[in-house]
């Protein structure tokens, strides 16, 4: 057992600072024991959002000691010796102390044209696991929100949430442009709509994923390459102008009856 | 007072695998849905689900069928299941699992394409589709991402505080607030569907998370449902026990199926001493042959690791008392002499992780320390297994607050098919109720202001005790007293201590405002936290013999008496502190064909 000193950022959408709390740290112990216990003991009222405690529910991020981390997966015996700052996610507005309000995320969800498979045999799909394997890395995806936080495109330029969806659905737009049953073109959107291009590639999302999906090299990277394919290939762009296109816009991809 | 309010065809409270898939059902047939959660959409405890949900669809072992299902299902849940839930669940399953691929899940595949399927604890056949060990994220995404392409309205990080009827009785609604504001918010609906999950963190070591406070189980009761087989509570064998910051933490049964071992301290593999009579015909005698079964289920039985759940936290418990546990009051379970770290890291990637990062233990080098964590409650509110309707006009209920469908003790890879099979037919229920006509009207505005003056008076007390320190007192007692090993005195024990518990919740005092205050969150869900121990209790008191995940010391083996017949819970008075009555609840009786089936096992 030993005494570490919290520095946690409390307060709302009006302002706030910075207060000290001593507490006591066992061994094994990570962040979000030790906000836990400041909870059960001086500041009851401490916000904070967290669910699994096991890495997998992606809740309770937050920036610590100014780098986005899940609480739950952070050891404190791995941080520096010292005085601990933790503090909301930076890229969205504060609800109260470590909450923020990531409203921001289930907009853009909202934005994405579904997956459109070809009807389904009685006896299900066939799809085989090398097919699979690239979109399974994305679905690992925990949504803990860590990689839009720390994209500069949207960390430092908040008008620039109008327009950019971020990696998080970089990821899903790529998992759905590669899964083998989806008849669903996405690829003007994602450049028109979604911002592809404000990206360049400085892998910081990456950097911060704790599920260590390859954001840009596996998803953002080759979803760059597919767009400008279908929209800058001269060839390609004339083969669209003479035939239809073969997939299907967004918007037929909405609502599909279910089986 | 006027609150915010909103009115909808179809309620449907908590948004894990049951309530979404529930949504989807209703959303489909035209009627208005909304869901709430008092957690952010897709972080349910359903993404905690790791193995794989369970459907025999024969992919792997082509001789598996619904009548094997039905038949584990029924011998793991000790005949004390809804046979109805049962027979349906296991009919039902492989389309679950098939649809879940049109809206974008992807499984690990076998060779030929098709959805591959992992061995289990207590499934005769390899049955569980799965994605490496995060099936349950698989579940939740898919549907999440199902539910919002259709449309539906979540209102997220919204607390329900309790169920409303209107005039006549019938479920017409409920009162809520919303956490980021503490604002109160009310809800009017045709149809209420509950689908709030387990009640789990009433115990110390949980592998359940801070949501599993039994708020459906409570307001269920409250509102004129039975609660049936509260006592049986599954303790999963493999919780993590070291560090203490993560005792409880889930170990997924997948080590087991695949090929991992338990062994005590002088590196025995005790599960050999353990097979109950029940199962000896189908478990291998000798290591020898319980190896050869991993390969080729025909080559020898089953290793004794992979008996039903209740058996093996048994077994560890037993082990651990004797003296043979290893430092931290666990056993051991070793994969790492068993299987190559590749196949470790490709089948188990986030068991790797976890105890990499968060015990600095390698899998693929050591044996991991693991001891019994509370993990799922059997009992639930008792539904119709066709329609999930309550007792209560109005009510339905799906997933693990329904009760009756696990009977005494749930096999691994069961619940998350569960959810989608009966939240798809709760969907159904509420839309066929609905279209029947007698719906509620108005929602009783006195029913509305006293949970509103009830939820606000611990922020009036002059004096009072923290929240935090009654869920802390309320989890160890419950775990030394109504834990994995039960008997008449500590029950006795308990069931005083449980009003004195009621008494220190009357007397909570919350500091801060309402604003996103988990202090005040807390202890708004300690009354349901508190009805759902009192029924526990009561249940493993009346309940002298021991079966499933109920296990008495004072009555050591199961009694056929107490297999004919639930425990079911009602209240006096509707109000958390009310009084609990119990009474007998005739199972049901089984038509000859699925008896026969039954038979043929024994």
């Amino acid at each position: 057992m030993t005494d570490v000193t919290m520095r946690v950022w409390r307060g709302d959408a009006n302002g706030g600072d910075f207060e000290e709390y001593h507490v006591t740290q066992n061994e094994g112990e990570v962040v979000l024991d030790i906000i836990h216990r400041i909870q059960a003991t001086e500041a009851p009222d401490l916000a904070c959002r967290w669910n699994c405690k096991a890495g997998k529910c992606g809740s309770c991020a937050a920036e610590i000691n100014g780098k986005p981390r899940l609480m739950c997966m952070t050891r404190m015996d791995t941080l520096p010796e010292g005085t601990v700052t933790v503090t909301p996610m930076k890229t969205f507005p504060i609800i109260r102390d470590l909450v923020t309000d990531v409203s921001f995320n289930f907009a853009q969800a909202e934005r994405v044209p579904a997956l459109l498979p070809p009807p389904m045999p009685e006896d299900g799909y066939r799809m085989y696991q090398e097919d699979v394997t690239r979109g399974q890395e994305f679905r690992k995806c925990i949504e803990c929100f860590m990689c839009q936080d720390v994209c500069h495109v949207i960390r430092d330029h908040e008008g620039n949430k109008q327009h950019y969806a971020g990696p998080r659905f970089f990821i899903r737009y790529a998992e759905l442009e590669m899964h083998p049953l989806d008849t669903n073109d996405r690829r003007d959107l994602v450049r028109e709509d979604m911002g592809l291009g404000y990206c360049n590639i400085t892998k910081c999302c990456t950097e911060v994923c704790p599920e260590h999906i390859k954001i840009t090299d596996n998803a953002i990277i080759p979803l760059k390459e597919r767009v400008v394919d279908a929209h800058y290939d001269p060839v390609a762009w004339l083969g669209r102008k003479i035939r239809r296109r073969t997939k299907r816009s967004a918007s037929d991809a909405a609502v599909q009856p279910a089986p | 007072m006027t609150y915010e309010h909103h009115d909808y065809d179809v309620l449907i409270i908590g948004a894990g695998g049951a309530g979404l898939r529930a949504a989807i059902e209703a959303k489909q047939s035209g009627l208005s849905v909304a869901i709430l959660t008092k957690s952010l959409l897709g972080k349910a405890h359903t993404v905690m689900a790791e193995g794989g949900m369970a459907a025999a669809m024969g992919n792997v072992y082509p001789e598996d069928n619904w009548m094997v299902h039905f038949r584990d299902t029924m011998r793991g849940g000790k005949y004390l299941n809804n046979y109805r839930m049962a027979e349906l669940h296991a009919k039902e399953s492989p389309a679950r699992v098939r649809e879940l691929e049109q809206w974008g899940a992807l499984f690990d595949r076998t060779k030929d394409g098709k959805i591959l399927q992992r061995d289990f604890g207590g499934h005769r056949y390899a049955r569980l589709a799965h994605v490496g060990d995060r099936t349950g994220l698989e579940l939740i995404r898919t549907l999440q991402q199902k539910v919002v392409s259709m449309g539906t309205d979540v209102f997220m990080e919204v607390k329900v505080l309790r169920l409303v009827h209107d005039a006549d009785g019938r479920v017409a609604g409920c009162v809520a607030y919303r956490r980021p504001t503490g604002e109160f918010i009310t809800f009017g609906a045709k149809a209420v569907i509950l689908a709030t999950g387990g009640a789990g963190k009433s115990w110390q070591f949980t592998s359940n998370s801070w949501e599993g406070t039994g708020d459906g189980h409570a307001m269920a009761l409250w509102a004129g449902a039975n609660l049936i087989d509260m006592e049986c509570i599954q303790f999963h064998p493999t919780g993590m026990v070291w560090p203490l910051s993560v005792r409880g933490l889930l170990v997924t049964e997948g080590v087991r199926g695949d090929g991992g071992v338990l062994r005590n301290s002088e590196g025995r593999r005790f599960m050999f001493d353990y097979v109950a009579p029940m199962f000896r015909a189908e478990t291998a005698e000798s290591e020898e042959e319980a190896d050869k079964w991993y390969d080729d289920h025909t080559a020898g039985r089953r290793p004794p690791e992979l008996l039903p759940r209740d058996e093996v936290a048994r077994a560890i418990n037993a082990e651990v008392k004797a003296g043979r546990g290893s430092p931290h009051g666990g056993v051991y379970l070793d994969i790492a002499t068993r299987r190559s770290a590749e196949f470790i890291r490709r089948r188990l990637p986030s068991m790797y992780h976890q105890f990499m990062e968060l015990a600095g233990v390698d899998i693929t080098r050591e044996a991991m320390e693991i001891g019994p964590t509370c993990h799922y409650i059997m009992g639930g509110v008792q539904v119709d297994a066709d329609t999930a309707a309550t007792a209560a006009r109005g009510l339905f209920a799906a997933g693990e607050v329904a009760g009756g469908m696990h009977g005494a003790n749930r096999l691994g890879g069961n619940s998350l098919s569960d959810l989608v099979v009966f939240g798809k037919r709760a969907g159904e229920g509420a839309v066929r109720y609905i279209a029947a006509g007698d719906v509620a009207g108005q929602m009783n505005d006195h029913q509305v202001e006293a949970a509103v003056a009830e939820a606000l008076a611990p922020f009036e007390r002059e004096e009072g005790e923290n929240p935090y320190d009654i869920q802390r007192d309320l989890q160890e007692m419950m775990q030394a007293n109504v834990g994995i090993i039960r008997t008449q005195s500590e029950l006795e024990y308990a069931r005083g201590q449980l009003e004195t518990f009621t008494e220190r919740i009357r007397n909570i005092k919350v500091k801060g405002g309402r604003a996103y205050n988990p202090g005040w969150n807390l202890a708004t869900d300690l009354p349901a936290m508190i009805t759902v121990c009192k029924a526990v209790t009561i249940g493993a008191t009346l309940r002298k013999e021991s079966r499933g995940g109920h296990t008495r010391e004072d009555f050591p083996s199961a009694d056929p008496e107490f297999a004919k017949f639930n425990f079911a819970h009602s209240t006096n008075g509707g109000n958390w502190d009310s009084e609990i009555v119990t009474k007998e609840s005739t199972l049901l009786t089984m038509p000859d064909e699925l008896k026969a089936l039954l038979e043929e096992a024994k």
